[in-house]
């Protein structure tokens, strides 16, 4: 009996161990298949013909800054755009709203989380560009707005899901002991919640923004995809052209193994290192942020 | 093209001819593309039917998506910008319209699309985009364009006569934006992809072709 209890022991704890392993080890054939793939590009094309703003790929111009200025601009606006509404609904959920209204609300939102990204962008090819080409006069509808937009509405059902969670996991104590010490109810969330669900909030922060910068489908149909490198701010409300869309739109027709396929790679590569940095930076502050929480409570 | 270099379909199919490169590049993997020309297909140049612009001339359109004209007011029409319109750049019709247009078939000009080309990833986003846009300045297949969409009609040179695009005026060579489209497949066709290929030039098919909106090759 004991040693068939000790067997199966073992057997779950190697089970879970693999799977973990694994993880780790898919990220790194992944990167390992990037690298592999998009380092050749390296050695095919002049740094300064890849740091210039000419993307033309069939006739071998292969300038990425375009790419890269038009995700980061598309992914900032959607940023600005969900993480102030995604915490505020977060909030409004888990700490304003009667029980009855919490309950129809948190699955709507997550409803709202399983819209695939194709149907909203026949949302905003339809509805949403031509509104805002009319509203803001501009010459067209498919512009970086237009995609942050979709993009926050895609983004913040991520940010309310994760952050409600973290916000519900506050100790009620915590509550109570500000409304004791006379603490007002914005004070209490702004002054005491907020800050003791800090790790989790921005977990919400990063899937959601994780999201964007991800996210292809849409963009590639609302942000009209010219690669003009985007500097100004005006420049939100001219078309873009994103790293997902140009791999989605190009890797389809392009002959395996020629330079404009390792280009594609590479883009792949940056798209891998920039989401990296985004997390290194989130986990550090959320690892920074526990500590100083461990030194106050010890 | 991909497909049929990597070898892995019997038939494919392209809007463009495949290129010197292309063929070095399917010989390496051992296949052979043979060409077969199935149908011609007319690309139309629409816009919003609220412009009032009916015609240009192929230079005019050049220096449009070129990036020279950014006004409809430059080629006779209102003041308004002119929002360009495009295939990605893999389409054959995307590369079509560059030589033919852009660079007016001359091989040796360098000309580009002017950056802020709006590049579509379909047809029907071309298509919806001009449908709601008045700025919008489009060019598709004759086949995809809806009736209620504006064709514009092109002459070949300043003072030429305009030409709307149509059966007749591709098959007279008189409309100048009009191509072949092919099929190819790998080393002389047998079989069953021999039947499909006969039949594709079959009167029958050809029918069929035609009422599609493109145009027959006999």
């Amino acid at each position: 009996m004991e040693k068939s209890l000790s067997w199966r022991e073992f057997i779950i704890t190697r089970l879970i161990q693999s799977s973990g392993y694994s993880a780790v080890i898919f990220v790194l054939l992944i990167f390992f298949f990037l690298l592999r793939e998009g380092l050749p590009t390296l050695s095919e094309v002049d740094a300064s013909s890849l740091l210039s703003v000419r993307w033309y790929p069939i006739e071998d111009y292969f300038g990425i800054l375009p790419l890269i200025s038009g995700s980061l601009m598309v992914t900032l606006g959607a940023a600005l755009i969900a993480v102030p509404f995604g915490i505020g609904t977060a909030v409004y959920i888990s700490e304003i709203a009667p029980r009855w209204m919490r309950e129809i609300l948190k699955p709507l939102v997550e409803l709202l989380g399983g819209l695939p990204s194709v149907v909203l962008g026949f949302l905003g090819i339809l509805v949403v560009s031509p509104f805002l080409r009319i509203f803001l006069d501009l010459p067209t509808g498919l512009t970086a707005f237009t995609g942050s937009l979709l993009l926050g509405g895609i983004a913040v059902p991520t940010i309310v899901s994760v952050a409600e969670d973290a916000l519900d996991s506050v100790p009620r104590a915590y509550r109570e002991g500000a409304w004791a010490l006379g603490a007002t109810r914005w004070q209490t969330i702004w002054r005491v919640t907020l800050p003791a669900a800090r790790s989790g909030v921005l977990t919400a922060v990063m899937l959601g923004v994780g999201r964007a910068i991800g996210e292809t489908m849409t963009v590639m149909m609302v942000t009209g995809n010219a690669p003009v490198l985007a500097l100004k701010l005006g420049s939100l409300f001219s078309p873009v052209r994103t790293m997902t869309a140009t791999i989605a739109a190009e890797m389809g027709e392009v002959a395996n193994g020629s330079t404009h396929y390792h280009v594609l790679f590479l883009i792949g590569i940056v798209l891998f290192v920039i989401s990296l940095i985004v997390n290194i930076i989130a986990s550090s502050v959320v690892f920074r942020a526990r500590k100083r929480a461990e030194r106050i409570l010890s | 093209m991909a497909a049929l270099i990597n070898n892995t379909v019997d038939i494919v199919n392209a809007s463009r001819r495949i290129k010197q490169e292309e063929i070095d590049e399917a010989k390496k993997n051992g296949v052979e593309p043979v060409e077969f020309i199935v149908a011609r297909d007319a690309i139309a140049v629409i816009v919003n039917p609220k412009n009032p612009v009916n015609e240009l001339t192929l230079q005019q359109l050049s220096d449009i998506y070129s990036g020279k004209y950014t006004n409809w007011l430059e080629v006779g029409g209102e003041d308004r910008p002119i929002v360009r319109l495009s295939r990605e750049t893999n389409s054959g019709t995307h590369v079509y319209f560059l030589e033919t247009v852009l660079r007016l078939g001359n091989k040796e000009d360098k000309t580009l699309f002017s950056t802020d080309t709006l590049l579509l990833p379909s047809s029907e986003g071309i298509i919806s985009e001009v449908r709601q846009n008045p700025n919008a300045l489009g060019y598709d297949g004759l086949g995809y364009v809806p009736d209620d969409l504006k064709t514009i009609a092109i002459a070949k040179e300043e003072g030429g006569a305009f030409v709307l695009p149509s059966i007749s005026t591709v098959n007279d060579k008189t409309y100048p934006i009009a191509r072949d489209l092919y099929m190819y497949t790998n080393g002389e066709p047998t079989g069953v992809v021999r039947e499909y290929l006969d039949w594709i030039l079959s009167a029958e098919a050809q029918q069929i072709v035609a009422e599609l909106g493109f145009v027959p090759v006999k």
